[in-house]
């Protein structure tokens, strides 16, 4: 099956039986209204051309595309290249897409952006555009996420940014995605709901996918101009999917280069507590799409776990999900334990310190990278660097 | 109209319409909306839940929206969400819920109309859900986030009326405040049983309602459509009831039965039915 953007999702949302619009009656014209204006900015090259421009003076685009050398010898096998996300302004690929969200806001002539976060670095970046644009920021975080990310919350109370504390559910992502739905469908006429990874309903999985596909082209475009030829894998964290989305799609039609999805195998997927729901899970829809989903046999979604606050969800992106069943995309697990690892391997050896989510694609990479052997090459997605896990990590060692 | 004729005209009625749409006509020749209540399935447990749903339907509810919990309602309210939970944690499944409905059909003749989100029902298989809801005497089905536009993934099984077994399995479809104008005229003409108007913005069990714009906004529909109109979230108290009656077919109340419930589950059977008697009193004066 050959994928690209002009053949998925279908005009009703759909990437082959998953996604499209499952949402309350409430939400269906503000989505449509939403898919609209979204599909008006495709064509709009001044819409673009103000996105690129963020993106290079604020943001700090282009990302470096890292040759990361001592790893490579340190692991032994295939040459391993970095995508540097982790060096964008506030410190994770999720800026690309608030960036281009609150554009679309702003056209939509809307006054406040209201964002659901994890780990917080989504929260970050919708709360940082905010400031930039004007905006009034709420962003929606579960209580026990707000007690494991506090750095998170007081930067973006700085930022001016409202942080709402969720107490429903089990107090997690899921649950702040909920309470960020709630609260959208009171507010929709001046309202933007900033949606922060490639899932949810229909616009959301491919406008964020249009956000976040700047990755793969300058990392493809780098690739072919420093190490003189394409990676023979690409490998990426997929919690939700927006920085493996990102990284993947320019590359979809380049049939020798493999695409491997990562996802968070918590502390085995025997134990039950991980967060693999494309490896793990069964059809379902959450969210406002159809998708894989870890959940129980009656259909009540399952808590997901992860050491990575920003893998831990029970979803993911219905993209990824077709991905998977066309096999263009192969989708592994790392335990926790492995993260850890590989967290540690790349501070030691290059001095950088990633983050946990993206620790999960590096773990990846140097199984890859083993199996490859010499002469061959890696491409990781380091999505996001490791500032707000340093507390997180320091208990684990 | 004499009661004689009116046992006629039901008897005609029955050959050829929904348990539904008799209620509707029955209603309205008592020259009064029909109260329709929504309670959850299994909250605070199986037992509990189905001495409470048989106390309010023999106190003057003319239609029950059983609902099916789910872990993740995004359309509802704190109210409902908890009574979600209750429900879930006791067990209460959608295999369960149509085994309840099967009990209650056995002594209650009211419209039932199955109320989810639709993962449960995806889950379960929606083939299998219309065959096995038809057969436990359900009378229709309300999916909270199966928008008008992608009914068909249950409504393909649904064979033609008159062909299955209850006579016809409705699919009942809402407008919001927020729908646009082109979709509402889709819905309106598609609708089926009832149309659920929602009464303004947000989620179930709060908020205040704009009256004025909302009775604009129905008798405008009416146009569109013979199907009854009947509007719900928010609806609290006697007073509001009184209010929508002026203008639309139905009334839907949920989280007020919910929050009795939540209040004393032990004397909940009585609350809630001195509670919809209090709304029958008002709403027929």
């Amino acid at each position: 099956m050959t994928l690209t953007a002009s053949v998925f999702p279908d005009s009703r949302g759909f990437f082959g039986i998953y996604g499209g619009m499952y949402v309350g009656e409430t939400l269906v014209t503000p989505l449509l209204d939403l898919k609209q204006a979204a599909q008006e900015t495709l064509h709009d090259d001044r819409f673009w051309e103000e996105y690129r421009r963020l993106l290079r003076d604020y943001v700090g685009r282009e990302t470096p595309c890292y040759q990361a050398v001592r790893l490579a010898e340190h692991i032994g096998g295939a040459d391993i290249w970095l995508k540097r996300e982790d060096l964008n302004h506030t410190g994770a690929h999720k800026i690309n897409n608030t960036i281009g969200q609150a554009l679309l806001a702003g056209r939509m002539k809307k006054r406040r952006l209201i964002a659901e976060t994890g780990a917080g670095q989504h929260g970050v970046a919708t709360a940082t555009v905010a400031a930039l644009f004007g905006f009034e920021c709420k962003v929606f975080m579960g209580a026990e996420d707000i007690r494991r990310q506090k750095p998170n919350v007081e930067r973006m109370e700085l930022l001016g940014a409202e942080v709402v504390s969720v107490v429903s559910g089990t107090s997690t992502l899921k649950d702040a995605m909920n309470e960020a739905l709630r609260y959208w469908s009171g507010a929709v006429d001046d309202t933007f709901y900033v949606i922060g990874t490639a899932a949810g309903p229909d616009p959301y999985p491919w406008m964020v996918r249009e956000f976040q596909k700047v990755i793969g082209e300058e990392a493809r475009s780098q690739m072919l101009r420093q190490a003189g030829k394409l990676p023979d894998v690409v490998a990426a964290c997929v919690g939700g999917g927006s920085n493996a989305i990102g990284i993947f799609h320019p590359f979809l039609n380049d049939n020798s280069v493999e695409l491997v999805g990562t996802e968070a195998g918590g502390k085995g997927l025997d134990t039950g507590e991980h967060a693999a729901s494309l490896t793990a899970g069964t059809p379902g829809v959450l969210h406002g799409a159809k998708s894989m989903l870890l959940q129980d046999e009656h259909g009540q979604v399952r808590d997901a776990y992860s050491i990575s606050a920003g893998l831990d969800y029970p979803g993911v992106g219905p993209e990824h999900a077709l991905l998977r069943e066309s096999g263009r995309v192969r989708y592994e697990t790392i335990t926790d334990s492995e993260a850890l690892e590989a967290f540690q391997a790349l501070c030691r050896c290059e001095g950088i310190i990633p983050a946990l989510e993206s620790s999960h694609a590096l773990a990846q990479a140097f199984k890859e990278a083993k199996k490859l052997g010499k002469n061959k090459t890696v491409l990781v997605c380091l999505s996001g660097r490791g500032d707000k896990d340093l507390e997180h990590v320091k208990k684990c060692l | 109209m004499s009661n004689g004729n009116h046992i006629t005209e039901r008897l005609i009625i029955q050959q050829k319409m929904s348990r539904l749409t008799e209620t509707f006509i029955r209603v309205r020749n008592e020259n009064r909306p029909a109260v329709i209540g929504y309670l959850t399935a299994g909250d605070p447990d199986e037992k509990r839940s189905e001495e409470i749903i048989g106390s309010v339907c023999r106190s003057g509810l003319d239609v029950l929206e059983l609902g099916i919990p789910f872990s993740d309602p995004t359309a509802d309210g704190p109210v409902i969400q908890r009574a979600s939970q209750r429900a879930i944690k006791s067990g209460m499944t959608l295999e369960k819920g149509l085994a309840m409905v099967a009990r209650l059909r056995q002594r209650l003749d009211l419209p039932i109309i199955l109320f989810s989100y639709y993962n449960p029902i995806f889950v379960f298989g929606t083939k299998r859900f219309v065959r096995e809801a038809e057969s436990a005497g359900a009378d229709g089905v309300l999916v909270v986030d199966l928008p008008h536009e992608l009914s068909d993934e249950i409504m393909q099984y649904v064979p033609q009326s008159g062909k299955s077994q209850s006579g016809q399995f409705h699919f009942i479809r809402l407008i919001a405040p927020t729908t646009g104008a082109d979709r509402r005229s889709d819905i309106l003409r598609r609708a089926d049983g009832f149309v659920y108007i929602v009464s303004r913005r947000g989620v179930t069990g709060s908020g205040s309602i704009d009256w004025d714009s909302l009775a604009a906004s129905v008798n405008e529909m009416r146009s569109g459509t013979a199907v009854p109109l009947c509007v719900g979230f928010g609806i609290r108290s006697p007073e509001d009831a009184h209010k929508i009656a002026a203008f639309a077919d139905g009334i839907i109340i949920g989280s007020a039965f919910e929050q009795r419930i939540e209040d004393d589950p032990n004397t909940a059977a009585d609350s809630a039915a001195v509670f919809l008697r209090e709304i029958r009193r008002v709403i027929t004066s």
